[in-house]
C-alpha cells in the first residue's frame, strides 16, 4: 500500500543521507521524496511516498525514521484531511502549429506554458500525481523530450473532519 | 621530578588548543581511560594527552580493532561509555567492525577519529576517508565538528545519546585544524537539547495492568531475558519477581548472568544452541514475557514456528524493536527495570501452572544438555566446567566467535551480572581476546578469563603486547581444535564433510608465540594435564596463555538447523 508519510527534521548536515540511507538499508521503496524549509528556521520537513506491504512495515518504516536523532516527528498522513501537491516540468516537442492545440488540451488541468522554442515547448504543472500523471499520458502522443517531477509535498488541513480515528503507530501514546 | 616539572609548566603557558579542550572536556566527562592509536590527524589530539598523563590513561593497542574491542569490554563491565580514538582514513576504517558491533549488541562508545583539515575536505587527501558516510548506518548518531566553539556541546550530546536509551556507539569526526586551533573556549556547563531524542523510561500504567493481568490467567508462562536486563541493572528485579511468582526464566545469548544461571528457575539459553527445555518452553508457551531481548534470528529459529500459541508482551527501551520480528500482543516501551517494579505492583495475583512447572522440571532432568567424553583428550565442555569449578563461577569471562563460544554460554552458569562478555549480533571473530583487557582494565582486581578460538585468536593476538606492556594478568584459553571448528561443524553436518578452507593445523606454537612476548604460557594435551595446570593457570599472576588441545570432531549439540522451528533440535540427549 502506499502511504504519505512527513517527517519533521532538524536541518543538519547530512540529514537527508540518513533518512534516505536507512531506508534503503531496510529495504523500504521510496517513490518519492521532497524537502524544504519550514516556517521554523533551522527545521526542513520531508515528505515521502513509501510503498508498504503491510500494517507491520509501515510500524518499523515510521519507528525506524523516529529512532533517528535529527528528526524530530513523523505522521503518516495518507487517511488525514490534506493537502497534498506536486510540481512537473514537461518539455513536449511541437511546431508552432500544434501549440494552440496543446495549449487547448492542457487549459483544464490548468497548467501553464512557461517557455516556448522553435520545435518545443515547455508546460508546468502542480496538482496530485494522478492528475499529473493523466496530463503527461495526454501529452505523450506529441513526444516528451524531457521530464522533471519534484514529488509530492503535503500537510493537514487546517479543518480535521472529526471522523474515525486513525490508527496510531506510538505505543507511548 | 624535573620532567614533570617542565610538563606542567608546558600546560600552563602554551596557549590551550581544540586538542586540550577536548582533554578537558573528556576529564569532566568522568573519563579515565582512553582506548586508541595515533596517527597524523591525531597529533595535536595525542599531543594534548601527552602533556595530560597524569589526568587521563591512554592505553595503546597494536591495532584499532583490538583497542575498540577493548572499549566495548570496558563499557560492558562499567556500563560507563568506552572512548576511542583513531587516526582518519586507516585508522577509522579500521574501527568499523567494532563500532558495528558496539551498535548490534548495544554497547555505549564515543569514538573519537581525526579528519584532514577542514580546507582539503573532499579532495582525496591524503589519508581522507567518508566516515560520517561509512558510519552513518552503523552508528546510533555521528558528529564531524565544524567549529571548535560546537565541541563542547557535540561533546555532551554524544555522551548522553550513547549512554541513555538504547545504549550504542556515538562518533565524533574531527577535522586536524580544529584540534589545533588556538581555543578560547570554556568548558564550563554547556547545554544541549535533544528535541528528536527523548527515550522512554516510564511504562504506561495500563499496558503494565494488561500484563499483569494477562499472566494471572497464564497457564503456560515463561520470561525471556535479553541483555536489556543487564543495562537496566534490572537482575534483582527480574530475580525477585520471577521468584516471587514462580515464573521459568530464558535467557538469550546476550542475556545470561541476568538472571542466576543455578536457579531451579532457570531453563538454560534460548535458540540455536540453547537448551532444549528453554526452546520447547519458548515453543510451548501461551505468555511469553520478553524483557529487553531483540527476537534475534539466532533466537527465535524459524519465525513461523516460534512461540505459536502465545500472547507476545515485548518490553524493550527501543520501539523500534517491538513488533519487528514477532508479533507482539501488549508492548510496553520502557526501561526494564522501571516496568518489572511496576508490573509487581501491579500483580494481584500468581498464576496457577503447577502442571507447566512440572512439565519444565521434568525435562530439565530428562534433556540436560550432554556430551560423550573420552576421558582421555579434554572434552571442551569439560574444560568449561572446569573452568567454572576452579574459578567457582567468580570470574569475568569473555569468548571470541565459534564453537568455544557456544560451549562457553551452554556450560559456564553466570551466577550474576556483567561477568560475561561475548559478541552476539555481529559474532565478530577477534572480539575475545581485545575485550578481555578492556574488561580487566575496568575491572583490575577480577580474574578476567578469554575462551577464545585457534582461528580468532589469530585474528588480534597482536595485543599480547599490551597485556605484557601493562602487566595485565589477564588469562587466555585457546580451546584448540586446529579448526575453524563452527564452520568445519557445518560442513560436516550440512555439506557432507567437505571441509572447505576450514582446517587450520598449521599454526603457530602459542606457548611460544606468548614466550616471545614474555608472557608465560602452558600447553594442555590431555584431560591430566588439564586437571594438574588449570588451578595454578587460574592463580597466576599475571598474564597467561594455556593452549588447550581438543579433539577436532568435537560438536555443538544440541542445534536447530538453519530454516527450522525452534522445537525441531537435533542433538538432543536421546
Ligand atoms: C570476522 C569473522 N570472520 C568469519 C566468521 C565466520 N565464522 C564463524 S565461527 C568461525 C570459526 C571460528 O573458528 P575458531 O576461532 O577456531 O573457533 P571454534 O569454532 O573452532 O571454536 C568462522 C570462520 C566470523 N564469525 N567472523
Amino acid at each position: 500500500m502506499k502511504r504519505i508519510i512527513t517527517a519533521t527534521v532538524q536541518n543538519h548536515s547530512g540529514v537527508l543521507n540518513r533518512i534516505t540511507g536507512l531506508l534503503q538499508r531496510r529495504q523500504f521503496n521510496i517513490e518519492s521524496i521532497s524537502v524544504g524549509a519550514t516556517e521554523t528556521e533551522g527545521i526542513s520537513k520531508m515528505t515521502l511516498v513509501v510503498e508498504v506491504e503491510d500494517e507491520q512495515r509501515l510500524e518499523q518504516v515510521t519507528k525506524q525514521l523516529n529512532k533517528q536523532i535529527d528528526v524530530l516527528k513523523v505522521s503518516d498522513i495518507t487517511d488525514k484531511a490534506i493537502v497534498s501537491r506536486e510540481l512537473a516540468l514537461i518539455k513536449v516537442s511541437s511546431s508552432s502549429q500544434l501549440r494552440s492545440e496543446i495549449n487547448g488540451l492542457i487549459d483544464p488541468f490548468r497548467a501553464t506554458i512557461i517557455d516556448v522554442s522553435k520545435d518545443s515547448l515547455a508546460v508546468q504543472v502542480t496538482g496530485k500525481p494522478e492528475k499529473i500523471d493523466a496530463i503527461i499520458e495526454l501529452l505523450r502522443p506529441y513526444g516528451i523530450k524531457e521530464l522533471a517531477r519534484t514529488g509530492l509535498t503535503a500537510f493537514l488541513r487546517g479543518h480535521q473532519p472529526n471522523v474515525t480515528e486513525l490508527t496510531s503507530y506510538s505505543l507511548i501514546k | 621530578m624535573t620532567v614533570e616539572a617542565k610538563l606542567e609548566f608546558q600546560a600552563s603557558t602554551a596557549p590551550k588548543t581544540g586538542a586540550d579542550l577536548l582533554i578537558d572536556l573528556l576529564v569532566n566527562e568522568g573519563v579515565d581511560t582512553l582506548f586508541g592509536y595515533p596517527g597524523g590527524a591525531v597529533l595535536p589530539i595525542y599531543d594534548s594527552i601527552y602533556r595530560a598523563k597524569n589526568r587521563i590513561k591512554h592505553i595503546l593497542f597494536r591495532h584499532e580493532q583490538g583497542s575498540i574491542h577493548a572499549a566495548e569490554g570496558y563499557a560492558r563491565i562499567t556500563g560507563k561509555p568506552g572512548v576511542v580514538i583513531a587516526t582518519s582514513g586507516p585508522g577509522a576504517t579500521n574501527l568499523v567492525t567494532g563500532i558495528l558491533d558496539a551498535m548490534m549488541d548495544s554497547l555505549p562508545l564515543v569514538v573519537f577519529t581525526g579528519q584532514v583539515s577542514r580546507s582539503v575536505i573532499g579532495t582525496d587527501a591524503f589519508q581522507e576517508a567518508d566516515v560520517m558516510a561509512i558510519t552513518t548506518p552503523i552508528t546510533k548518531h555521528n558528529y564531524q565538528v565544524q567549529s571548535l566553539s560546537d565541541l563542547p556541546r557535540i561533546v555532551k550530546e554524544a555522551f548522553h545519546i550513547a549512554s541513555t536509551g538504547r545504549p550504542g556507539p556515538v562518533l565524533i569526526d574531527i577535522p586536524k585544524d580544529i584540534s589545533q586551533q588556538i581555543s578560547y573556549e570554556e568548558t564550563s556547563e554547556v547545554d544541549f537539547v535533544l528535541p528528536g531524542y527523548q527515550p522512554t523510561t516510564k511504562p504506561n500504567p495500563l499496558q503494565i495492568k494488561k500484563l499483569a493481568e494477562s499472566l494471572t490467567k497464564a497457564k503456560k508462562p515463561v520470561i525471556l531475558a535479553g541483555a536489556g536486563i543487564l543495562h537496566a541493572k534490572a537482575s534483582k528485579e527480574l530475580t525477585d519477581f520471577s521468584v516471587k511468582h514462580n515464573l521459568p526464566v530464558v535467557n538469550t545469548l546476550l542475556g545470561l548472568g541476568s538472571f542466576p544461571g543455578d536457579h531451579s528457575l532457570f531453563l538454560g539459553m534460548g535458540g540455536m544452541h540453547g537448551t532444549y527445555t528453554a526452546n520447547m518452553a519458548l515453543y510451548e508457551c501461551d505468555l511469553l514475557i520478553n524483557f529487553g531481548a531483540r527476537f534475534d534470528d539466532r533466537l527465535t529459529g524459524n519465525i513461523k514456528q516460534f512461540a505459536p500459541n502465545a500472547k507476545v508482551s515485548h518490553i524493550d527501551i527501543d520501539p523500534a524493536e517491538i513488533g519487528k520480528n514477532i508479533t507482539t500482543h501488549i508492548p510496553i516501551v520502557a526501561d526494564a527495570k522501571e516496568a518489572l517494579i511496576e508490573l509487581q505492583n501491579q500483580m494481584q495475583e500468581s498464576p496457577n501452572h503447577q502442571e507447566w512447572l512440572t512439565t519444565l522440571m521434568d525435562r530439565k532432568e530428562k534433556f540436560p544438555l550432554w556430551y560423550k567424553s573420552s576421558g582421555k583428550e579434554v572434552s571442551p565442555q569439560w574444560l568449561i566446567q572446569a573452568l567454572f569449578k576452579v574459578t567457582k563461577g567468580d570470574a569475568i569471562i569473555t569468548t571470541d566467535v565459534g564453537q568455544h563460544q557456544m560451549w562457553t554460554a551452554q556450560y559456564f552458569p553466570f551466577l550474576k551480572p556483567h561477568q560475561w562478555i561475548t559478541s552476539g549480533g555481529l559474532g565478530t571473530m577477534g572480539y575475545g581476546f581485545p575485550a578481555a583487557i578492556g574488561a580487566q582494565l575496568a575491572a583490575p582486581d577480577q580474574t578476567v578469563v578469554a575462551v577464545v578460538g585457534d582461528g580468532g585468536f589469530q585474528m588480534t593476538l597482536q595485543e599480547l603486547s599490551v597485556i605484557q606492556e601493562r602487566n595485565l594478568p589477564v588469562k587466555i584459553i585457546i580451546v584448540n581444535n586446529g579448526a575453524l571448528g563452527m564452520v568445519r561443524q557445518w560442513q560436516e553436518v550440512f555439506y557432507k564433510d567437505r571441509y572447505s578452507e576450514s582446517l587450520i593445523p598449521n599454526q603457530p606454537d602459542f606457548v611460544k608465540l606468548a614466550e616471545s612476548y614474555h608472557i608465560r604460557g602452558m600447553k594442555v594435551e590431555s584431560t591430566e594435564d588439564l586437571v594438574s595446570m588449570l588451578p595454578e593457570f587460574i592463580s597466576y599472576e599475571g598474564p597467561i596463555l594455556m593452549d588447550c588441545r581438543i579433539p577436532m570432531e568435537e560438536k555443538v549439540y544440541p542445534m536447530i538447523a538453519p530454516g527450522k522451528g525452534i522445537h525441531e533440535m537435533i542433538g538432543v540427549k536421546p
